[in-house]
């Protein structure tokens, strides 16, 4: 059994470097205004008058409403949340076009978490050596100590992620309240405590292990890159062949695995692009800090597409291909390495000898922004924004569904009277509660009258809706009372802001199936 | 089966060792946590049988040691539900009926709580849309004619106690002769025509004037001279244009010839109180409700 390989791969613990540079102030920011989104919309307050909710953003499922701060959504406005799906998604879709997996380097909730759990492994533990340190050093004391210290520092912070969800769907004050007396519904605990548990989980311990083999987006989105596509990458033109500094015809690169040692996901973004490269741009960073420090121009690795290599390329290696892994395969293996060192072996045999350095030229950015393919998709996108916008501001705020009784079709009455009955769903929107007036208009002559009220008024409570039958009739001697079909048109009012509804719907005669 | 480690030429990659036909198969390790998952899977499962209700037998199945039922668990709903509907359930047993509509929360309770009793108990006879059935001695429960009285409290009696049964001594009673045994036919034919008269119906005029006498002498005691029925005996009105039976010569001839016998059953011990009270608030509500006049 030896000579077997093992079908099962243990992970290889990661331990990422501390860096500095303008991608990592800008995942600082990012991770700064998203986290503060999550934790702080749910305190937010927005006064809507004494019968809804005082808070700003709320999922109130047992009401079956969603308030996002003037905005209230009722269950049978689905189509907004719908709309804002699309809108996501088409979203993700310009972004992965023009910018590869921003969406993954920078605001995946994944990637925030995880960022925030190892800085937080880094002020404990200290730096990748003194982690690496850790990680070989036998248990005592003080691995003990910092283990301990580390997890519980996460389990705060998980414990803050899985609190901060919960107030989304309650009101935030009085739940903390009760959260902190015991006295909360057993449902915000459990909540609360899985999502303690997940965060810890994925964010401390499972890391890149969620994004290269949990996730799909990673496949996804390797299916909506192009070569027009940004994404971090490593300029092996210029970089191989790697080496000291010193040694005759090298590349930049000096192989001081910066990039490597700084990567989170724990890869060589010189093996080209992977699957597992969240394009984080940390070993952007690491980079040009070591260029800077040899005095070469920065750019190693970059942000840069597929198509810019043959511009940038100096005459006479331009045929060689590029060196990209394949989006779908999972990750390169060792041997793809020494496979792709026969490339570049290509590559700078081609180029003339003693060349002088590369004249190559960073092609510019927007280039890669404006295209054809992410216009299109910016304006499917505006569209959709419109559209909503403009549904948004057009809904009524009240409304009526009307359903026919037809179990029976109609009832004769003692004087010969035809009657049919509708129950009619009247819904106020309003946050206060409004009566509503109904009539009815048909060409024939029909009588309107309402179950249990002896007037044609309907009070309905705020913010709900009100089921209420209603009956129409004919006497004998009125032409409906014989006609099969009449039409008809319910009309709502709402007497205090004379806003009106209304409604088509027949009237059954004698003349109907009997 | 190799006896080294092979690394596949085009891809690179290393290969179980696994050949069939000349194809190798390539070894891309699974993540170890990935294969201690599905062990944790199998453990949950075979806690899970031995918990929850799982393994199928001939005649049903493992119970599982927690006695977990989904029928146990509808029923603790149920009983739930009960628990908390018992204040107003109380409340509408003790409550004057005549007012039950002044309680605005309370007569909702009623009459949904009523709808159910309805579709469970009622339907059967007065169909799901408490129609009747047309012309055959299930009345419309939607129509403004009531044979015993429409006010709420009238309905309730009705309910509780039913019509012309033997199994409750307070249910609605009476009974109409058969007045083919005391009747010729002809009489019974200028009857009919009267009744259609009243009801103002198409009508032989000639029989209806013979049938007029013969209706003062055996109908008017119960369906009153006018043709206006007496609801404290159950008998119809015959001058509306509801026609429990149904107005034709043939249908009015077997009524006044062989009689009618509707019967309901008594429901008071069967549904109780509080039930009787709630079916009675959702059949007021359908449309011919009565209230008590001079308010």
């Amino acid at each position: 059994m030896t000579d077997t390989p093992p079908l099962f791969a243990a992970r290889e613990p990661i331990f990422p470097r501390r860096v500095s540079g303008t991608f990592r102030r800008l995942k600082w920011w990012i991770m700064a205004l998203t986290l503060g989104i999550y934790y702080l919309i749910p305190w937010i307050r927005w006064d809507r008058g004494p019968n809804l909710p005082d808070q700003a953003v709320l999922v109130d499922l047992a009401g079956r409403r969603f308030y996002f701060f003037w905005i209230e959504i009722w269950p049978h406005e689905f189509y907004f949340v719908a709309g804002l799906l699309i809108m996501a998604g088409l979203g993700l879709f310009l972004f992965t076009s023009a910018l590869g997996r921003v969406w993954c380097g920078y605001t995946c909730p994944q990637t925030v978490w995880t960022d925030l759990f190892i800085l937080v492994e880094r002020w404990i533990e200290g730096d990748r050596n003194a982690r690496v340190r850790l990680w070989k050093a036998k248990w005592d004391a003080r691995k003990i100590r910092l283990r301990i210290t580390k997890y519980a520092a996460w389990a705060v912070i998980g414990l803050a992620t899985g609190g901060a969800w919960v107030f989304y769907f309650a009101d935030a004050p009085s739940l903390a309240r009760d959260l902190l007396s015991g006295s909360a519904h057993p449902v915000a605990y459990t909540t609360i405590a899985i999502l303690t548990f997940t965060t810890i989980l994925l964010g401390g311990i499972a890391r890149e292990q969620v994004c290269i083999y949990m996730c799909p987006w990673p496949r996804i989105q390797g299916a909506m890159v192009d070569d027009g596509t940004l994404t971090v990458g490593y300029r092996d033109w210029r970089g191989e062949p790697r080496g000291k500094k010193h040694e005759n015809q090298t590349g930049d690169c000096i192989d001081c695995m910066a990039c490597v040692n700084v990567c989170p996901m724990g890869i060589d973004i010189r093996d080209g692009q992977q699957m597992a490269c969240i394009t984080c741009a940390l070993c952007i960073d690491a980079c040009d800090d070591v260029m800077d420090k040899i005095g070469k121009p920065r750019g190693l690795i970059d942000y840069l597409a597929l198509s810019d290599r043959p511009p940038e390329v100096p005459s006479g290696a331009a045929a060689a291909q590029p060196l990209v892994a394949d989006g779908g395969v999972m990750a390169l293996a060792a041997s793809d390495v020494a496979s792709a060192q026969g490339v570049y072996g290509g590559l700078t045999a081609g180029a003339p000898a003693n060349a002088t350095p590369p004249t190559w030229q960073p092609q510019p950015a927007w280039r890669h922004i404006f295209r054809r393919r992410t216009l299109v998709y910016t304006t499917l996108w505006a569209l959709v924004g419109v559209g909503l916008v403009v549904a948004l501001f057009i809904r009524p705020e009240i409304d009526m569904t009307v359903a026919p009784v037809r179990n029976p079709q109609f009832v004769t009455l003692s004087d010969g009277t035809i009657r049919n009955a509708y129950d009619i769903r009247l819904r106020n929107k309003h946050g206060e509660p409004r009566d509503f007036h109904l009539s009815l208009r048909a060409d024939e002559t029909l009588r309107i009258a309402l179950e249990g009220r002896d007037n044609l008024v309907v009070p309905v409570p705020a913010d709900s809706t009100l089921l209420q039958r209603v009956y129409v009739s004919a006497r004998p001697q009125d032409a409906a009372a014989g006609t099969d079909r009449t039409d008809l048109r319910f009309w709502v009012e709402d007497i205090v802001s004379a806003e009106r509804a209304h409604s088509d719907t027949l009237f059954f005669g004698k003349e109907a199936a009997q | 089966m190799s006896d080294e480690k092979r690394i596949d030429d085009a891809t690179g990659t290393e290969t179980t060792g696994h050949t069939w036909d000349g194809i190798e198969e390539l070894n891309t390790p699974l993540p170890r946590w990935w294969l201690w998952t599905f062990y944790a899977t199998i453990v949950w499962g075979v806690i899970y049988t031995i918990l929850f209700p799982a393994w199928p037998l001939v005649s049903g199945a493992t119970s599982g040691v927690l006695g977990w039922s989904t029928r146990g668990d509808v029923a603790a709903d149920i009983e739930a539900v009960n628990l908390s509907n018992a204040e107003l359930r109380d409340s509408l047993v003790s409550i004057d009926l005549a007012v039950l509509e002044e309680n605005e929360p309370l007569h909702r309770f009623a009459v949904s709580a009523g709808a159910s009793v309805f579709a469970n108990n009622c339907s059967q006879c007065h169909g799901a849309g408490a129609a009747g059935v047309q012309a055959a001695g299930y009345p419309n429960l939607l129509d403004d004619d009531w044979l015993w009285g429409g006010q709420i409290t009238d309905i309730a009696d009705t309910v509780r106690h039913g019509i012309r049964n033997e199994d409750d001594p307070d249910a609605r009673w009476s009974e109409m002769p058969a007045f083919g045994d005391m009747l010729e036919r002809e009489e019974i034919a200028a009857l009919v025509a009267h009744v259609q008269a009243l009801g103002g119906l198409e009508h032989d005029t000639t029989l209806a004037a013979t049938g007029s006498e013969l209706y003062l002498d055996n109908c008017a005691s119960c369906h009153a001279d006018n043709g206006l029925g007496d609801r404290t005996v159950g008998a119809p009105n015959l001058t509306d244009a509801i026609w429990l039976y149904g107005s034709s010569d043939e249908a009015l001839t077997e009524t006044i010839a062989n009689a009618r016998f509707g019967v309901m059953p008594p429901w008071g011990e069967r549904l109780g109180e509080a039930q009787v009270r709630a079916v009675s608030a959702y059949v007021h509500g359908l449309g011919g409700g009565e209230r008590p006049v001079g308010e």
